[in-house]
Protein backbone atom coordinates (compact mmCIF):
# COMPACT_ATOMS: atom_id res chain seq x y z
CA UNK A 1 0.00 0.00 0.00
CA UNK A 2 1.45 3.50 -1.11
CA UNK A 3 0.97 6.62 1.99
CA UNK A 4 1.17 9.44 1.17
CA UNK A 5 1.06 12.46 3.80
CA UNK A 6 1.45 16.58 3.41
CA UNK A 7 3.47 15.61 0.24
CA UNK A 8 4.00 19.16 -1.47
CA UNK A 9 6.59 20.72 -4.13
CA UNK A 10 6.38 24.13 -5.51
CA UNK A 11 2.98 24.34 -7.45
CA UNK A 12 1.56 21.58 -5.64
CA UNK A 13 -0.77 22.00 -2.46
CA UNK A 14 0.38 19.35 0.46
CA UNK A 15 -1.38 16.54 -0.43
CA UNK A 16 -2.96 12.97 1.38
CA UNK A 17 -3.50 10.39 -0.31
CA UNK A 18 -3.48 5.94 0.10
CA UNK A 19 -3.19 3.38 -2.43
CA UNK A 20 -4.22 0.15 -1.69
CA UNK A 21 -2.28 -2.91 -3.83
CA UNK A 22 -4.78 -3.83 -6.32
CA UNK A 23 -6.42 -0.32 -6.80
CA UNK A 24 -6.43 1.49 -9.60
CA UNK A 25 -7.23 5.33 -9.25
CA UNK A 26 -7.67 8.00 -12.10
CA UNK A 27 -6.23 11.33 -11.68
CA UNK A 28 -8.39 13.85 -13.41
CA UNK A 29 -7.82 17.36 -14.29
CA UNK A 30 -7.35 20.18 -16.82
CA UNK A 31 -4.08 21.10 -17.96
CA UNK A 32 -1.57 22.51 -15.61
CA UNK A 33 -3.63 21.38 -12.94
CA UNK A 34 -0.76 19.76 -11.20
CA UNK A 35 -1.37 16.05 -11.98
CA UNK A 36 2.17 15.81 -13.37
CA UNK A 37 3.60 17.55 -10.60
CA UNK A 38 1.92 15.19 -7.97
CA UNK A 39 3.25 11.85 -10.38
CA UNK A 40 6.62 12.90 -10.36
CA UNK A 41 6.82 14.28 -6.68
CA UNK A 42 5.64 10.95 -5.40
CA UNK A 43 8.18 8.97 -7.87
CA UNK A 44 10.73 11.52 -6.15
CA UNK A 45 11.57 12.92 -9.42
CA UNK A 46 11.58 16.45 -8.39
CA UNK A 47 12.33 18.06 -5.21
CA UNK A 48 9.30 17.56 -2.58
CA UNK A 49 8.73 17.18 1.20
CA UNK A 50 6.46 15.21 2.64
CA UNK A 51 5.56 11.81 4.37
CA UNK A 52 5.50 8.76 1.52
CA UNK A 53 5.87 5.24 1.90
CA UNK A 54 5.33 1.50 0.49
CA UNK A 55 4.13 -1.21 2.38
CA UNK A 56 5.32 0.86 5.49
CA UNK A 57 8.81 1.07 4.24
CA UNK A 58 9.31 4.89 4.23
CA UNK A 59 10.40 6.41 1.25
CA UNK A 60 13.76 8.05 2.45
CA UNK A 61 14.84 4.44 3.86
CA UNK A 62 15.57 3.70 0.89
CA UNK A 63 17.56 5.33 -2.27
CA UNK A 64 16.14 7.32 -4.89
CA UNK A 65 16.81 4.46 -7.92
CA UNK A 66 15.47 1.48 -5.63
CA UNK A 67 12.35 3.81 -4.52
CA UNK A 68 11.63 4.52 -8.13
CA UNK A 69 12.55 0.49 -9.21
CA UNK A 70 9.11 -0.26 -6.92
CA UNK A 71 7.01 3.07 -7.58
CA UNK A 72 7.48 3.69 -11.19
CA UNK A 73 6.54 6.75 -13.06
CA UNK A 74 5.59 6.89 -17.04
CA UNK A 75 5.44 10.42 -18.66
CA UNK A 76 2.91 11.40 -21.30
CA UNK A 77 6.21 11.47 -23.69
CA UNK A 78 8.62 9.02 -22.28
CA UNK A 79 12.22 9.36 -23.42
CA UNK A 80 14.56 7.03 -25.24
CA UNK A 81 18.36 6.62 -25.67
CA UNK A 82 19.06 4.29 -28.08
CA UNK A 83 18.56 3.56 -31.82
CA UNK A 84 16.46 0.28 -31.72
CA UNK A 85 13.52 -0.12 -29.53
CA UNK A 86 14.68 -3.68 -27.99
CA UNK A 87 18.22 -1.46 -26.90
CA UNK A 88 15.69 -0.29 -23.99
CA UNK A 89 14.88 -2.99 -22.33
CA UNK A 90 17.12 -4.85 -20.05
CA UNK A 91 15.90 -8.33 -20.85
CA UNK A 92 14.33 -7.72 -24.56
CA UNK A 93 13.14 -11.41 -24.50
CA UNK A 94 10.88 -10.32 -21.75
CA UNK A 95 9.46 -7.18 -23.60
CA UNK A 96 9.55 -9.03 -26.45
CA UNK A 97 6.71 -11.60 -24.96
CA UNK A 98 4.73 -8.47 -23.63
CA UNK A 99 4.41 -6.54 -27.14
CA UNK A 100 1.28 -8.35 -28.24
CA UNK A 101 -0.85 -8.21 -25.37
CA UNK A 102 -0.65 -4.27 -25.68
CA UNK A 103 -1.31 -4.53 -29.85
CA UNK A 104 2.25 -4.69 -31.18
CA UNK A 105 4.31 -7.37 -33.19
CA UNK A 106 7.57 -8.83 -31.45
CA UNK A 107 9.23 -7.34 -34.24
CA UNK A 108 8.76 -4.31 -32.61
CA UNK A 109 12.03 -4.72 -30.36
CA UNK A 110 14.13 -4.73 -34.10
CA UNK A 111 12.81 -1.33 -35.31
CA UNK A 112 13.97 1.92 -34.66
CA UNK A 113 12.37 3.94 -32.41
CA UNK A 114 12.31 7.30 -34.70
CA UNK A 115 10.20 5.14 -37.08
CA UNK A 116 7.72 4.27 -34.55
CA UNK A 117 4.65 6.21 -34.47
CA UNK A 118 3.25 8.22 -31.40
CA UNK A 119 1.39 5.20 -30.09
CA UNK A 120 3.86 3.18 -30.82
CA UNK A 121 6.33 4.26 -28.90
CA UNK A 122 3.74 5.39 -26.13
CA UNK A 123 2.54 1.32 -25.68
CA UNK A 124 6.37 0.15 -26.40
CA UNK A 125 7.05 2.81 -23.26
CA UNK A 126 4.87 0.86 -21.27
CA UNK A 127 5.82 -2.20 -22.01
CA UNK A 128 9.34 -1.17 -20.18
CA UNK A 129 7.71 -0.81 -17.08
CA UNK A 130 5.80 -3.58 -17.00
CA UNK A 131 8.38 -5.68 -17.51
CA UNK A 132 10.15 -4.19 -14.62
CA UNK A 133 7.03 -5.56 -12.75
CA UNK A 134 6.73 -2.37 -10.01
CA UNK A 135 4.58 -2.37 -7.10
CA UNK A 136 3.14 1.01 -8.17
CA UNK A 137 2.96 2.69 -11.29
CA UNK A 138 2.17 6.04 -11.86
CA UNK A 139 0.93 6.88 -15.63
CA UNK A 140 0.99 10.05 -16.88
CA UNK A 141 -1.76 9.99 -19.71
CA UNK A 142 -1.69 6.52 -20.14
CA UNK A 143 -3.60 6.27 -23.50
CA UNK A 144 -2.97 9.61 -25.00
CA UNK A 145 -2.01 9.54 -28.93
CA UNK A 146 -3.83 6.23 -29.25
CA UNK A 147 -7.10 4.81 -31.09
CA UNK A 148 -9.84 3.16 -29.79
CA UNK A 149 -8.89 -0.32 -30.21
CA UNK A 150 -5.59 0.19 -28.42
CA UNK A 151 -6.85 2.16 -25.54
CA UNK A 152 -8.95 -1.69 -24.79
CA UNK A 153 -5.62 -3.57 -25.17
CA UNK A 154 -3.68 -1.13 -22.74
CA UNK A 155 -6.49 -1.19 -20.58
CA UNK A 156 -7.31 -4.78 -20.16
CA UNK A 157 -3.38 -5.21 -19.52
CA UNK A 158 -3.32 -2.57 -16.86
CA UNK A 159 -6.60 -4.24 -15.43
CA UNK A 160 -4.90 -7.34 -15.41
CA UNK A 161 -2.04 -6.49 -13.60
CA UNK A 162 -4.22 -4.63 -11.33
CA UNK A 163 -6.24 -7.46 -10.25
CA UNK A 164 -2.66 -9.27 -10.07
CA UNK A 165 -1.93 -7.02 -7.01
CA UNK A 166 -0.42 -3.67 -8.84
CA UNK A 167 -1.58 -0.04 -7.31
CA UNK A 168 -2.08 2.00 -10.24
CA UNK A 169 -2.41 6.27 -10.09
CA UNK A 170 -2.94 7.08 -13.42
CA UNK A 171 -3.70 10.93 -15.04
CA UNK A 172 -5.82 11.62 -17.55
CA UNK A 173 -8.47 13.76 -19.20
CA UNK A 174 -10.95 11.32 -20.25
CA UNK A 175 -13.52 11.09 -17.77
CA UNK A 176 -15.10 7.52 -19.47
CA UNK A 177 -11.41 6.07 -19.01
CA UNK A 178 -11.14 7.25 -15.29
CA UNK A 179 -14.21 5.91 -14.45
CA UNK A 180 -13.59 2.73 -16.82
CA UNK A 181 -10.21 1.48 -15.57
CA UNK A 182 -10.29 3.90 -12.15
CA UNK A 183 -12.24 2.23 -8.76
CA UNK A 184 -11.55 5.96 -7.40
CA UNK A 185 -11.40 9.31 -8.81
CA UNK A 186 -9.55 12.36 -7.92
CA UNK A 187 -9.56 15.54 -9.22
CA UNK A 188 -6.75 18.59 -9.25
CA UNK A 189 -7.49 21.74 -9.53
CA UNK A 190 -4.42 24.60 -8.96
CA UNK A 191 -2.04 22.38 -7.65
CA UNK A 192 -4.81 20.75 -5.05
CA UNK A 193 -5.49 17.21 -4.41
CA UNK A 194 -9.39 17.05 -3.80
CA UNK A 195 -12.16 14.95 -3.77
CA UNK A 196 -12.29 11.17 -3.41
CA UNK A 197 -15.12 9.60 -5.51
CA UNK A 198 -15.97 5.96 -5.71
CA UNK B 1 73.20 22.90 -31.49
CA UNK B 2 72.30 26.75 -30.89
CA UNK B 3 72.42 29.26 -33.81
CA UNK B 4 72.60 33.10 -34.11
CA UNK B 5 68.92 34.45 -32.43
CA UNK B 6 67.44 37.42 -34.50
CA UNK B 7 65.84 39.84 -32.18
CA UNK B 8 62.60 41.63 -33.73
CA UNK B 9 62.37 45.34 -33.21
CA UNK B 10 58.90 46.93 -31.58
CA UNK B 11 58.55 48.14 -35.82
CA UNK B 12 58.25 44.74 -36.81
CA UNK B 13 55.94 43.71 -34.50
CA UNK B 14 53.99 47.10 -35.85
CA UNK B 15 54.09 46.01 -39.35
CA UNK B 16 53.28 42.77 -38.12
CA UNK B 17 49.93 43.78 -36.79
CA UNK B 18 48.66 45.59 -40.40
CA UNK B 19 47.55 41.84 -40.66
CA UNK B 20 45.18 42.28 -37.88
CA UNK B 21 44.27 45.30 -39.72
CA UNK B 22 43.90 44.13 -42.59
CA UNK B 23 41.23 41.43 -41.44
CA UNK B 24 39.29 44.55 -39.38
CA UNK B 25 38.86 45.68 -43.23
CA UNK B 26 37.82 42.59 -44.20
CA UNK B 27 35.41 42.51 -41.18
CA UNK B 28 33.96 46.00 -42.26
CA UNK B 29 33.65 45.14 -45.99
CA UNK B 30 32.18 41.69 -45.40
CA UNK B 31 29.29 43.28 -42.76
CA UNK B 32 30.97 40.19 -39.94
CA UNK B 33 30.53 43.07 -37.28
CA UNK B 34 34.12 41.57 -36.32
CA UNK B 35 36.56 44.70 -36.61
CA UNK B 36 35.70 45.88 -32.62
CA UNK B 37 36.33 42.41 -31.42
CA UNK B 38 39.47 41.89 -33.46
CA UNK B 39 40.77 45.49 -32.27
CA UNK B 40 39.96 44.59 -28.55
CA UNK B 41 41.59 40.74 -28.62
CA UNK B 42 44.40 42.08 -30.39
CA UNK B 43 45.15 44.81 -28.23
CA UNK B 44 44.56 42.72 -24.72
CA UNK B 45 46.71 40.29 -25.86
CA UNK B 46 49.66 42.64 -25.98
CA UNK B 47 49.00 44.29 -22.96
CA UNK B 48 48.57 40.98 -20.92
CA UNK B 49 51.29 39.70 -22.70
CA UNK B 50 53.66 43.02 -22.04
CA UNK B 51 52.74 42.57 -18.39
CA UNK B 52 53.17 38.92 -18.44
CA UNK B 53 56.55 39.45 -19.49
CA UNK B 54 57.38 42.23 -16.99
CA UNK B 55 56.48 39.69 -14.88
CA UNK B 56 58.60 37.17 -15.68
CA UNK B 57 61.32 39.33 -15.68
CA UNK B 58 61.01 39.95 -12.23
CA UNK B 59 59.98 36.30 -11.29
CA UNK B 60 63.32 35.08 -13.34
CA UNK B 61 65.67 37.98 -11.27
CA UNK B 62 63.97 36.74 -7.87
CA UNK B 63 63.82 32.96 -8.19
CA UNK B 64 61.00 32.65 -5.45
CA UNK B 65 59.09 29.66 -4.58
CA UNK B 66 56.59 31.81 -3.21
CA UNK B 67 56.25 34.21 -6.04
CA UNK B 68 56.26 31.99 -8.55
CA UNK B 69 53.28 29.97 -6.74
CA UNK B 70 51.77 33.05 -6.25
CA UNK B 71 51.96 33.55 -10.28
CA UNK B 72 50.69 30.26 -11.24
CA UNK B 73 47.74 30.46 -8.67
CA UNK B 74 46.73 34.14 -10.62
CA UNK B 75 46.58 32.17 -14.07
CA UNK B 76 44.47 29.25 -12.26
CA UNK B 77 41.90 31.56 -11.29
CA UNK B 78 41.86 33.86 -14.92
CA UNK B 79 41.57 30.22 -16.27
CA UNK B 80 38.64 29.72 -14.28
CA UNK B 81 36.86 33.13 -14.76
CA UNK B 82 37.48 32.07 -19.09
CA UNK B 83 35.75 28.71 -18.45
CA UNK B 84 33.32 30.72 -16.86
CA UNK B 85 32.71 33.22 -19.11
CA UNK B 86 32.68 30.84 -22.10
CA UNK B 87 29.66 28.71 -20.76
CA UNK B 88 26.40 29.27 -22.50
CA UNK B 89 24.72 27.96 -19.46
CA UNK B 90 25.94 28.59 -16.20
CA UNK B 91 25.77 26.68 -12.52
CA UNK B 92 23.87 28.94 -10.46
CA UNK B 93 25.93 30.71 -7.97
CA UNK B 94 29.35 30.47 -6.55
CA UNK B 95 30.38 26.97 -8.49
CA UNK B 96 29.35 28.44 -11.73
CA UNK B 97 33.18 29.81 -11.16
CA UNK B 98 34.59 27.28 -8.61
CA UNK B 99 33.57 24.42 -11.32
CA UNK B 100 36.06 25.07 -13.78
CA UNK B 101 38.89 26.63 -11.30
CA UNK B 102 38.47 23.92 -8.96
CA UNK B 103 38.97 21.27 -12.22
CA UNK B 104 41.71 23.17 -13.83
CA UNK B 105 43.47 23.63 -10.96
CA UNK B 106 43.99 20.38 -10.18
CA UNK B 107 44.89 19.08 -13.84
CA UNK B 108 47.10 21.51 -14.13
CA UNK B 109 49.24 21.14 -10.87
CA UNK B 110 49.11 17.47 -11.11
CA UNK B 111 50.74 17.69 -14.65
CA UNK B 112 52.88 20.80 -13.84
CA UNK B 113 54.58 19.08 -11.25
CA UNK B 114 55.02 15.61 -12.65
CA UNK B 115 56.43 17.33 -15.47
CA UNK B 116 58.96 19.57 -13.64
CA UNK B 117 59.57 17.44 -10.52
CA UNK B 118 60.14 14.47 -12.69
CA UNK B 119 60.65 14.91 -15.94
CA UNK B 120 62.19 18.35 -17.10
CA UNK B 121 64.00 18.59 -13.49
CA UNK B 122 65.32 21.95 -13.26
CA UNK B 123 67.55 22.95 -10.81
CA UNK B 124 65.68 24.48 -8.26
CA UNK B 125 62.15 22.46 -9.43
CA UNK B 126 60.43 25.78 -8.60
CA UNK B 127 62.17 27.54 -11.65
CA UNK B 128 59.90 30.35 -12.80
CA UNK B 129 61.43 29.75 -16.06
CA UNK B 130 60.06 26.54 -16.57
CA UNK B 131 57.13 26.48 -14.18
CA UNK B 132 55.14 29.58 -15.82
CA UNK B 133 55.16 28.91 -19.49
CA UNK B 134 55.02 24.60 -18.96
CA UNK B 135 51.53 25.81 -16.71
CA UNK B 136 50.50 28.28 -19.00
CA UNK B 137 50.83 25.93 -21.72
CA UNK B 138 48.96 22.85 -19.73
CA UNK B 139 46.20 25.90 -18.68
CA UNK B 140 46.01 26.86 -21.88
CA UNK B 141 44.65 23.77 -23.01
CA UNK B 142 42.98 22.15 -20.13
CA UNK B 143 41.17 25.54 -20.04
CA UNK B 144 39.75 24.93 -23.76
CA UNK B 145 39.10 21.53 -23.53
CA UNK B 146 36.97 21.77 -20.25
CA UNK B 147 35.15 25.17 -21.75
CA UNK B 148 33.66 22.66 -24.14
CA UNK B 149 33.21 19.86 -22.60
CA UNK B 150 30.79 21.82 -19.93
CA UNK B 151 29.24 23.57 -22.65
CA UNK B 152 28.55 20.35 -24.11
CA UNK B 153 27.46 18.31 -20.83
CA UNK B 154 25.05 20.68 -19.90
CA UNK B 155 23.50 21.41 -23.76
CA UNK B 156 23.36 17.42 -24.10
CA UNK B 157 21.67 17.33 -20.20
CA UNK B 158 19.17 19.92 -21.47
CA UNK B 159 18.22 18.13 -24.56
CA UNK B 160 18.30 14.98 -23.66
CA UNK B 161 16.16 15.45 -20.53
CA UNK B 162 13.10 12.98 -21.50
CA UNK B 163 15.49 10.44 -22.12
CA UNK B 164 17.41 10.97 -18.91
CA UNK B 165 14.44 11.13 -16.78
CA UNK B 166 12.86 7.98 -18.31
CA UNK B 167 16.00 6.23 -17.45
CA UNK B 168 15.94 7.56 -13.91
CA UNK B 169 11.90 6.83 -13.68
CA UNK B 170 12.71 3.08 -14.11
CA UNK B 171 14.71 3.08 -11.18
CA UNK B 172 18.46 3.73 -13.23
CA UNK B 173 20.75 5.25 -10.99
CA UNK B 174 22.22 9.07 -12.17
CA UNK B 175 26.11 7.42 -13.21
CA UNK B 176 24.37 5.40 -15.79
CA UNK B 177 21.32 7.68 -16.55
CA UNK B 178 23.88 10.25 -17.26
CA UNK B 179 26.68 8.20 -18.82
CA UNK B 180 25.26 8.73 -22.33
CA UNK B 181 25.58 12.89 -21.91
CA UNK B 182 29.30 12.20 -19.66
CA UNK B 183 30.56 10.43 -22.31
CA UNK B 184 30.14 12.75 -25.58
CA UNK B 185 31.27 16.10 -23.26
CA UNK B 186 34.78 14.34 -22.44
CA UNK B 187 34.72 13.51 -25.53
CA UNK B 188 34.01 16.78 -27.52
CA UNK B 189 36.45 18.51 -24.76
CA UNK B 190 38.88 15.89 -25.91
CA UNK B 191 38.85 16.28 -29.37
CA UNK B 192 41.28 19.69 -30.23
CA UNK B 193 44.12 18.36 -28.28
CA UNK B 194 43.64 15.12 -30.12
CA UNK B 195 43.05 16.37 -33.10
CA UNK B 196 45.84 18.74 -32.75
CA UNK B 197 48.42 15.88 -32.00
CA UNK B 198 47.34 13.95 -34.80
CA UNK B 199 48.30 16.71 -37.17
CA UNK B 200 51.62 18.15 -35.41
CA UNK B 201 54.38 17.80 -37.52
CA UNK B 202 52.35 17.51 -40.82
CA UNK B 203 49.65 20.05 -40.92
CA UNK B 204 51.05 22.62 -38.63
CA UNK B 205 54.36 22.95 -36.52
CA UNK B 206 53.50 23.60 -33.11
CA UNK B 207 54.12 26.85 -31.68
CA UNK B 208 56.78 26.14 -29.27
CA UNK B 209 58.79 24.23 -31.21
CA UNK B 210 58.63 26.81 -33.76
CA UNK B 211 59.76 29.82 -31.07
CA UNK B 212 62.79 27.71 -30.47
CA UNK B 213 63.32 26.83 -33.66
CA UNK B 214 63.30 30.32 -34.66
CA UNK B 215 65.66 31.43 -31.38
CA UNK B 216 68.45 28.92 -32.85
CA UNK B 217 67.99 25.75 -30.67
CA UNK B 218 68.36 22.19 -32.88
CA UNK B 219 65.45 21.07 -34.05
CA UNK B 220 66.06 18.02 -33.04
CA UNK B 221 65.75 18.90 -29.52
CA UNK B 222 63.22 21.63 -30.08
CA UNK B 223 61.06 18.50 -31.15
CA UNK B 224 61.58 16.54 -27.68
CA UNK B 225 60.42 19.34 -25.84
CA UNK B 226 57.32 19.88 -28.48
CA UNK B 227 56.60 15.99 -27.76
CA UNK B 228 56.92 16.36 -24.39
CA UNK B 229 54.57 19.76 -24.38
CA UNK B 230 52.11 17.74 -26.33
CA UNK B 231 52.13 14.81 -24.18
CA UNK B 232 51.34 17.37 -21.21
CA UNK B 233 49.16 19.24 -22.51
CA UNK B 234 46.95 15.74 -23.54
CA UNK B 235 47.39 14.63 -20.03
CA UNK B 236 45.96 17.93 -18.43
CA UNK B 237 43.19 18.40 -21.10
CA UNK B 238 42.35 14.40 -20.32
CA UNK B 239 42.37 15.30 -16.41
CA UNK B 240 40.59 18.52 -16.67
CA UNK B 241 38.05 17.38 -18.84
CA UNK B 242 36.79 14.25 -16.84
CA UNK B 243 37.34 15.96 -13.69
CA UNK B 244 35.33 18.96 -14.63
CA UNK B 245 32.55 16.68 -16.29
CA UNK B 246 31.95 14.31 -13.49
CA UNK B 247 32.12 16.86 -10.52
CA UNK B 248 29.00 18.92 -13.18
CA UNK B 249 27.17 15.49 -12.87
CA UNK B 250 27.03 15.59 -9.94
CA UNK B 251 26.10 18.97 -9.48
CA UNK B 252 23.33 18.90 -12.16
CA UNK B 253 22.02 15.54 -9.93
CA UNK B 254 21.33 15.41 -5.87
CA UNK B 255 21.61 12.53 -3.69
CA UNK B 256 18.06 11.13 -4.71
CA UNK B 257 19.65 10.61 -8.14
CA UNK B 258 17.39 13.34 -9.35
CA UNK B 259 18.37 15.17 -12.52
CA UNK B 260 18.27 18.84 -11.30
CA UNK B 261 18.67 21.51 -13.95
CA UNK B 262 17.28 23.76 -11.76
CA UNK B 263 20.51 24.56 -10.75
CA UNK B 264 21.43 25.51 -14.02
CA UNK B 265 20.98 29.59 -14.71
CA UNK B 266 18.15 28.82 -18.04
CA UNK B 267 16.63 32.20 -19.49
Amino acid sequence: MLRIRGLTRPGLAPADLDLADAEAVALLGASGAGKTLLLRAIADLDPNAGEVSLDAARRESMSGPAWRRRVTYLAAEPGWWAARAGEHFPDPAAGRTLLPSLGLPETTMERRVAELSTGERHRLALARVLVQSPGVMLLDEPTSGLDQDTVKAVEAVLRARVADGLGLLFSTHDEDLARRLGQRTLRMRGGRLSGNES
Amino acid sequence: MTEAFIALDYLDLVLAALLIVLNGGLSLWLGLGLERQLGVAALRMCIQLGLMGLVLKALFAIVSPWLTAAAALVMVLFAGYEIRSRQETQLRGWWSYGLGAGAILFAGALVAVFALAGLVQPDPWYHPRYVIPLLGMILGNAMTGIAVGLNNLTDRMRRERPAIETMLALGETRGSAFRPAMRAAVRAGLIPIVNSMSAAGIVFLPGMMTGQILSGIDPVEAIKYQVLIMFLLAGGTGLGVVAAVQIAALLLSDNRHRLRLDRLVID
